[in-house]
């Protein structure tokens, strides 16, 4: 492999991780401030897409679209949020594993009976079609704009919790959630806030990945699975946790599975050794996982300690 | 077993708990008979699913109800035991080796143990890195390990990777024919009844005490000189154990194996049955598999959307119903 | 106490006769009152989550058929969800409860392999209308088992033949890691030879920048790709907008109709491989397409004509004999005596078809959408590649 595409890749590596970011800063901040496990985090950015899409389709302006899934997803979320989630509070992980679990079942068939069954259109605007050269490396322009996206998260959500009032309610609720209703403070507005803003974040990932991906039924469950590995991994509720989690993530993955195949092939017959070595490549953010967990078991910054 | 239900006659809530759970009892087996009677098998079939799936349930139960552990990962457990089922009956059939060194058995007698063995060495590998930690790292660590176990039978191609293994005659077992749907059932029956006495001596006793305490209070434990975390892991490893031989039982109901078995959503279904039924109680895995299997199979008649009704029914259940449904029927709300 | 003993008693009492009176409601069904029962089907397919267009597509293809043939039909149709178990768990309930004559409607390879060798062997039988995993067209082929879709690698082999025929000679191939996708390389190697580079990628992957790069890094002259659903809608898009100029080939699975409308414009130039084209000019699929469009108001895929085949291969076996005298049905059936949507149509000795596969390209439509156009034959009279090891 050249250092051009080495370094490709690498690139690859941390705009899969920005993506898978975008996700697991929603759901961290959710269980940072609430103490909640929210399996239908993957519903909200199937929602954001799928609202995306839609207005991307009617009014012909991808810009309108991504801010519609925002939205979109941000007002399901305070749907949601004040009908079940608000009652799950207080109630153990178990509960809010199995309640969740159903708001999947419920979101994904509600989208397919409201959008239909078959996938959504949704591309990336013609500008930011192409490539352009960084140095040696010719790199797609919209995937640089997902890190670009990805950065202004990450710098706002810092800005939002240390500079802001809303932060410092934030902080509090984080830290003693009896202390901050003493203080005069509207826990529950506050809750429905958090949530909404942890839904508009995974809109927004679900907007514009949906247009370099696909906007169908279902999309959610494997982003899922992968920002919960990226929360436990960082330490659950902390947000820089989350960021170097998803970068974590994000490289070993994309290396894994183009180093892994190549590797076996220096004792393996080819197809052999691109089977093998993808079937290892899918376990590997796994692994990593369980050692970073068998070593630090609360990851690897613990918000609350 | 009736004798151990009824022993547990201390309160009037206790008492109108055994009858709801010899009530279960009753309706499980007499259903069954009675179709078998009438000669319609599929109600048969349909009996021997519920508790083969009420067995996966009561393995977890032992690990979430009683002592706490919220392991989001048993699907890997019930897939294993379904794999050793499928695995033996397909080399058996095929007259091959295993690895090509060991030699299959059709023999339910001798599956099982290596079902259960497997099991057993797997979660204490799990369970041993897995318990160090706590809460949603436990629940997302268990689900780590569940998925490497998943995509690690996805890659199994000479047992049919992601489209599993075909088991064309079912495994045997020493008395009657396991291809008789009634004495297949009496068979899994049996098993589940097993698995229920397990759980329950095993609660009753020093061992449970210890498992009760370190759910409840750790330090308390830790100061009578008793360590959590082996605690714990034995209970882990009893719990899979469980949860793997109705994997088996599985697979040969089925007459296949796939890795949908060890999926995740297999794993937050056995946690749903748990929880519908009522978390650690001895009868809830049975009445939650009982009411899931059939709102899975009844909703799906009436519409196709029958998943949105099933997440409905379950939100209720979790808002409204705590407790599950052994709470709802007793009247007693929390338990344990 | 003693109220509980009566309660238990008497709830015992209600179940055991509510669960008789359910049972023997099977047996009083409207129509045992008209003089002939119809022909019973029973269909299982994917309605729901990931993927449903192809059950729906199924569904409504069949659908249509029975209605504009007016047949004593009960079709019988049930969501797996895409779960083999919940797909098992149906099987049981439509043979051994419903009595069905037929099984039918199965979309995915590895939901098939759980239902489809109990089912046959148990004496019903089992008409796919889309899985042809390669084991029951092989050692697996059962009598009973008849195949109105295609063997898994057909459309692969075609596509191996074609490229072959244009004169590529370094294609760069992928697919998913699963036996579909190991099936689908392989029968694209087995007409055309090696690969330049091969992957696998992850079963559900959506993201395909490491893959993208490694093509561009490669010598290649074009891209194959078999990658089924929403992983090749992503790819696709990704691909087009990578800059890459290589000619993109694959199976129709990733270009039918309602994936075109998710892809758009990107997948313009595509040639793809399929054993069917709305666009084919014979008379039967005139009147299909036509009947399909005014009844749901969308363009066919390939996975409706498939269903529309499956129903009329039934209808016409029905009007020569009964499903309950199992071998002159079965004659019935392996003579395929029914106007194909696909021109001509015969079984070979394993019940799979022999027949054309088209080649096809993805051209502008009328608006956002793009559609697909017949260019010429890819591969006639194909057969697939497992009837020399399967003992019928």
């Amino acid at each position: 492999m050249t250092l051009a595409l080495t370094l490709e890749q690498l690139l690859n590596g941390i705009q899969f991780g920005v993506m898978l970011f975008l996700m697991a800063s929603g759901l961290t901040l959710i269980f940072g401030v609430m103490g909640l496990i929210n399996l239908a985090h993957g519903s909200l950015y199937m929602v954001g897409a799928f609202v995306c899409a839609y207005v991307t389709g009617i009014t012909g302006s991808f810009w309108l679209g991504l801010l519609a899934g925002a939205l979109g997803a941000a007002i399901m979320g305070v749907i949601v949020e004040v009908l079940v989630i608000r009652r799950l509070y207080q109630r153990d992980h178990l509960d809010q594993v199995l309640a969740t679990f159903a708001l999947i079942l419920i979101l994904s068939e509600g989208t397919a009976l409201v959008f239909g069954s078959q996938p959504l259109w949704l591309d990336i605007p013609s500008v930011l079609k192409g490539s352009i050269e960084l140095g040696s490396v010719v790199y797609p322009v919209y995937r640089i704009l997902i890190i670009i996206v990805g950065v202004l998260v990450a710098l706002g959500l810092y800005l939002l919790i240390s500079r802001t009032r809303i932060g410092m309610k934030i902080r509090a609720g984080e830290n003693d959630r009896e202390m901050i209703g003493a203080l005069g403070v509207n826990i529950s507005v506050l809750y429905t806030f958090v949530f909404a803003v942890g839904a508009a974040l995974a809109g927004l990932a679900g907007s514009l990945v949906g247009a370099l991906q696909s906007v169908e039924v279902g999309m959610g469950e494997p982003v899922l699975i992968l920002a919960f590995v990226v929360i436990v991994i960082g330490g659950i509720g902390s947000i820089k946790g989350a960021l170097i989690g998803a970068m974590l993530v994000g490289i070993v993955d994309t290396l894994g599975r183009v180093l892994l195949p190549s590797f076996f092939q220096w004792f393996m017959e080819p197809s052999a050794a691109a089977s093998v070595g993808s079937a290892l490549a899918s376990m590997l953010i796994y692994l990593l996982m369980a050692i970073i967990l068998a070593i630090k078991p609360k990851g690897l910054f613990p918000a609350n300690d | 077993m009736i004798n151990s239900i009824t022993s547990l006659n201390f309160t009037k809530n206790m008492s109108r708990e055994s009858w709801v759970n010899l009530l279960l009892l009753v309706v499980i087996v007499s259903v069954p008979i009675i179709a078998t009677l009438m000669d319609e098998v599929y109600y048969v079939n349909l009996s021997t699913r519920i508790i083969i799936i009420a067995m996966a349930a009561v393995g977890l139960n032992f690990a979430l109800g009683f002592g706490g552990m919220v392991s989001f990962g048993h699907a890997a457990f019930f897939g294993l035991g379904g794999y050793v089922a499928g695995i033996a009956a397909f080399h058996s059939f095929e007259g091959t080796l295993f690895l090509g060194l060991i030699p299959a058995s059709d023999q339910m007698l001798l599956i099982w143990p290596v079902a259960l063995l497997g099991a057993a060495m797997i979660a204490l590998l799990i369970g041993a890195i897995s318990l160090r930690t706590q809460g949603v790292y436990f629940i997302m660590i268990t689900l780590a390990f569940a998925q490497m176990i998943y995509y690690f039978s996805i890659s199994l191609t000479t047992y049919g990777g992601e489209d599993g293994l075909s088991i064309i005659l079912r495994n045997n077992f020493a008395i009657g024919n396991s291809n008789n749907p009634l004495h297949f059932f009496a068979l899994c029956f049996f098993a589940l009844l097993m698995s229920l006495w397990l759980s329950h001596r095993m609660v009753g006793s020093r061992f449970g005490a210890a498992l009760t305490m370190a759910k409840l209070n750790e330090t308390r434990l830790a100061t009578a000189g008793i360590e959590p975390y082996s605690i714990r892991l034995v209970a882990f490893v009893v719990s899979a154990m469980i949860t793997a031989f109705a994997g088996a039982l599985f697979a040969d109901l089925n007459g296949f194996v796939d890795p949908s078995m060890l999926s995740w959503h297999r794993s937050g279904e056995i946690i749903v049955i748990v929880v519908l039924g009522g978390v650690g109680r001895l009868f809830g895995p049975i009445a939650g598999a009982i009411a899931f299997v059939l709102l899975e199979t009844f909703l799906g008649g009436f519409t196709d959307r029958w998943q949105l009704f099933l997440g409905l029914v379950l939100l209720g259940v979790v808002l409204f119903a705590r407790g599950g449904l052994i709470g709802l029927m007793t009247g007693n709300a929390r338990h344990g | 106490m003693k109220k509980i003993v009566i309660g238990v008693v008497v709830t015992a009492a209600i179940v055991a006769s509510v669960a008789a009176l359910v049972m023997k409601g099977g047996g009083y069904k409207l129509t045992d009152v008209l003089n002939e029962s119809p022909t019973k089907i029973g269909m299982i397919t994917t309605l729901s989550g990931g993927g449903s267009h192809l059950g729906i597509d199924v569904r409504d293809g069949f659908m249509l058929a029975t209605e504009m043939a007016n047949a004593n039909l009960e079709v019988i149709i049930r969501d797996d969800a895409r779960k083999p178990d919940i797909a098992k768990s149906l099987a049981n309930e439509l043979i051994q409860k419903d009595k069905v004559d037929i099984l039918t409607g199965i979309i995915w390879s590895n939901l098939a392999m759980a239902v489809v060798p109990p089912t046959v062997r148990g004496g019903t039988f089992y008409l796919s209308p889309n899985a042809g995993p390669s084991a029951l067209a092989g050692k697996a082929c059962h009598e009973n088992y008849f195949n109105v879709a295609w063997q898994n690698n057909n459309l692969h082999e075609a596509m191996g033949h074609f490229m072959k025929a244009e004169g590529l000679q370094k294609p760069f191939i992928l697919a998913p890691n699963y036996p579909a996708g190991t099936d689908a390389l392989t029968g694209f190697k087995s007409r055309f030879g090696k690969a330049e580079g091969e992957i696998f990628t992850k079963l559900g992957q959506k993201d395909y920048a490491a893959e993208i790069a490694q093509i561009r890094a490669s010598n290649a002259d074009s891209v194959f790709f078999f990658l089924p659903g929403g992983m090749g809608i992503a790819f696709m898009k990704q691909y087009a907008s990578s800059g890459i100029e290589l000619p993109v080939f694959g199976p129709a699975f990733s270009f039918d109709e309602i994936i075109l409308g998710a892809v758009g414009n990107s997948a313009i130039g595509v040639k793809n491989t399929s054993q069917w084209a709305y666009d084919l000019d014979n008379p039967a699929n005139e009147k299909f397409v036509k009947a399909f469009r005014a009844k749901y108001d969308r363009t066919p895929t390939l996975y409706a004509s498939q269903g529309y085949d499956t129903a009329n291969l039934i209808l016409s076996a029905i009007k020569k004999a009964s499903p309950s005298d199992k071998d002159a049905f079965r004659s019935a059936l392996e003579s395929a005596d029914f106007d194909s949507v696909r021109g001509s149509f015969k079984f070979g000795s394993n019940h799979h078809p022999i027949q054309n596969i088209y080649v096809r390209e993805v051209v502008a439509g009328n608006g956002k959408k793009p559609t697909n156009k017949l260019v010429g034959v890819a591969i006639s009279d194909l057969q697939d590649a497992y009837v020399s090891q399967c003992a019928l």
